[in-house]
């Protein structure tokens, strides 16, 4: 059994160490190829030809936090649902009413987080 | 079994060459980690090289659409060679760190994204017995390497220390992680009818094609499939008129190249999952399946061309959507998601279990089974209809009296009638 984990698992290792390789290989070509003549003014930050006011690296807008919390919540969610899709005809009328009872408590808290404006964007 | 020239060949055209060096090797330990080895070398070399391709076929149909010529001076008529020309010539630029950039995340995203495109196809087959390994979590594997690249916008933004760079890599992290939450859940219709996550059993399923049978589920990872690889309409993380080109906008040269040629292979594999998945991959109403039965050696091949006909199909798809539709903003994108999207998702997947399990289904054929969940997913497809016209009726409306409202205070004030003292005032 572990053998054959590590028998079905041994080509995306290759291929992993493979893209590893191209992925390493494209800079250093480049940086071979390529001039090297860094100027304070060309490692300056872009912005829009201005002088840069401050660090970029501040706080963020909370809205981007809320989303990334109802993704938590969906992707536990989703995690629970895959077997059971995978299981599907197994489980039999047990596994159905099981799920759609579940599911009705979950699409209940959509319902709330929705109506509490979580997913209003301003 | 000995080595002959001429039978290797014949495999090779077959693509049955991998069974052929078992056959001449025998069973010895280095045997299947070297054919690995080539399959790996192989893909990675056709995903590198196939993006040359695409980038001139996406400029030219695009051009196409608008009216224009699009690439038509280097290497002939069409120009085919215009790609080759802009890769070399990204290769020979200079190589800049911004002296503000935290260096290891700044220059370990752009490795990381072309990493996880290329691990991706490992689990797509090509053709019937060629594919990287028939994980039996084939699509749960896709899943979690395609969302390495959210790890690697967020290190392109936050290294960059660029406020565009920041607020682009915020937008495509809100966008990915969005649209990934649709996304798994219109697989799950696949994986339930299938049973399975191993791509070949999805394949094998598909006696009627999924996209005949759930048309709603496909239509819903075909959006998402959009924003996933950040294209058209759902291109904001990179809107160049307002954010420049957000999270990549401090990489230049090969660098970007690389984030590039990600978002190129990112967007074939996403055509050649779809094909996969929904229209039935190397399928061809069971012609293929002639390798082993009928004995026809060409049937390998000729699922190879039918799937990549399907894979290419879909492209075009991409690229017309690109050329059709314009961008979103950002409020829209999200709440298309989570307001439409996310529900409708969920409906769906509640709906086709619940219809598979009708008494009346255990008995039916595998062609009668199809139509009755196609009859259910046209008639969520109404119902989702119609709540949209109530809902765009109620908005118009509420718009109508907004606008009412404002004419009748503006006509009370216009010049003509202005009250005395304002006119005094003059």
């Amino acid at each position: 059994m572990e053998n054959q984990i590590l028998v079905d698992y041994l080509p995306l290792a290759v291929l992993l160490l493979i893209a590893v390789i191209i992925a390493v290989i494209i800079p250093v070509l480049s940086l071979n190829l390529g001039p090297k003549r860094p100027t304070a003014r060309k490692q300056a930050p872009y912005e829009s030809g201005m002088t840069p006011i401050g660090e970029a690296q501040r706080r963020f807008p909370v809205k981007f936090y809320r989303i990334a919390v109802l993704f938590i919540l969906f992707d536990v969610d989703i995690i629970l649902l895959v077997p059971w899709a995978v299981s599907f005809r197994e489980l039999g009328y047990y596994g159905l009413v099981a799920m759609l009872i579940f599911m009705a408590v979950f699409i209940i808290g959509d319902v709330w987080v929705w109506k509490k404006g979580i997913l209003e964007w301003e | 079994m000995s080595f002959g020239i001429l039978e290797f060949l014949k495999s090779l055209i077959d693509l049955t060459v991998f069974d052929y060096m078992r056959g001449v090797w025998g069973d010895q330990r280095f045997v299947e980690p070297v054919l690995d080895l080539i399959g790996a070398l192989v893909v990675s070399t056709f995903c590198l090289l196939i993006v040359i391709f695409l980038i001139w076929l996406e400029r030219k149909v695009i051009a196409r659409m608008q009216d224009r010529i699009g690439p038509n001076r280097v290497g002939g008529k069409f120009g085919l060679l215009q790609t080759v020309a802009d890769v070399l010539k990204l290769l020979s630029k200079e190589m800049i760190t911004p002296a503000a950039a935290d260096w290891w995340p700044y220059n370990l995203a752009p490795l990381l994204i072309v990493i996880a495109s290329l691990l991706m196809w490992a689990v797509l087959p090509f053709a019937p017995g060629v594919l990287g390994v028939d994980l039996n979590i084939g699509l749960f594997y896709v899943l979690a390497v395609s969302s390495i690249s959210v790890v690697s916008l967020l290190l392109a933004g936050w290294g960059s220390n660029n406020k565009y760079a920041l607020l682009g890599a915020y937008r495509s992290i809100a966008q990915l992680v969005s649209y990934e939450v649709p996304m798994i859940l219109s697989l799950l219709v696949p994986i339930l009818l299938a049973s399975s996550m191993s791509t070949i059993d999805i394949i094998n399923a598909q006696t009627v094609p999924f996209i005949l049978v759930v048309p709603i589920s496909a239509l819903i990872f075909f959006i998402s499939a959009l924003a996933e690889t950040g294209r058209t309409p759902f291109d904001l993380l990179e809107a160049d008129s307002e954010i420049v080109a957000g999270f990549h906008i401090e990489y230049g040269g090969m660098k970007f190249g690389m984030f590039f040629l990600a978002e190129f292979i990112g967007t074939l594999f996403m055509s050649g999952l779809f094909a996969t998945v929904y229209l039935g991959g190397y399928r061809l109403f069971g012609l293929e399946e002639f390798v082993t039965g009928g004995g026809w050696a060409l049937g390998r091949l000729l699922g190879l061309v039918v799937f990549f006909i399907k894979m290419f199909a879909v492209y075009f798809v991409f690229i017309w959507v690109r050329g059709t539709l314009p961008r979103f903003r950002i409020d829209q994108m999200l709440n298309f998601n989570w307001k439409f999207l996310v529900p409708l998702t969920l409906a769906l997947v509640l709906m086709v279990a619940v219809v598979e399990k009708l008494p009346f289904m255990a008995s039916l054929g595998d062609v009668s089974r199809a139509g009755v969940h196609l009859f259910a997913n046209l008639l969520l497809g109404l119902v989702t209809l119609e709540i949209l016209r109530r809902f765009a009726r109620k908005q118009r409306m509420a718009q109508e009296e907004k606008l009412a409202a404002r004419a009748a205070v503006n006509s009370g004030s216009e010049p003509g009638n202005l009250a005395p003292e304002a006119v005094a005032a003059h």
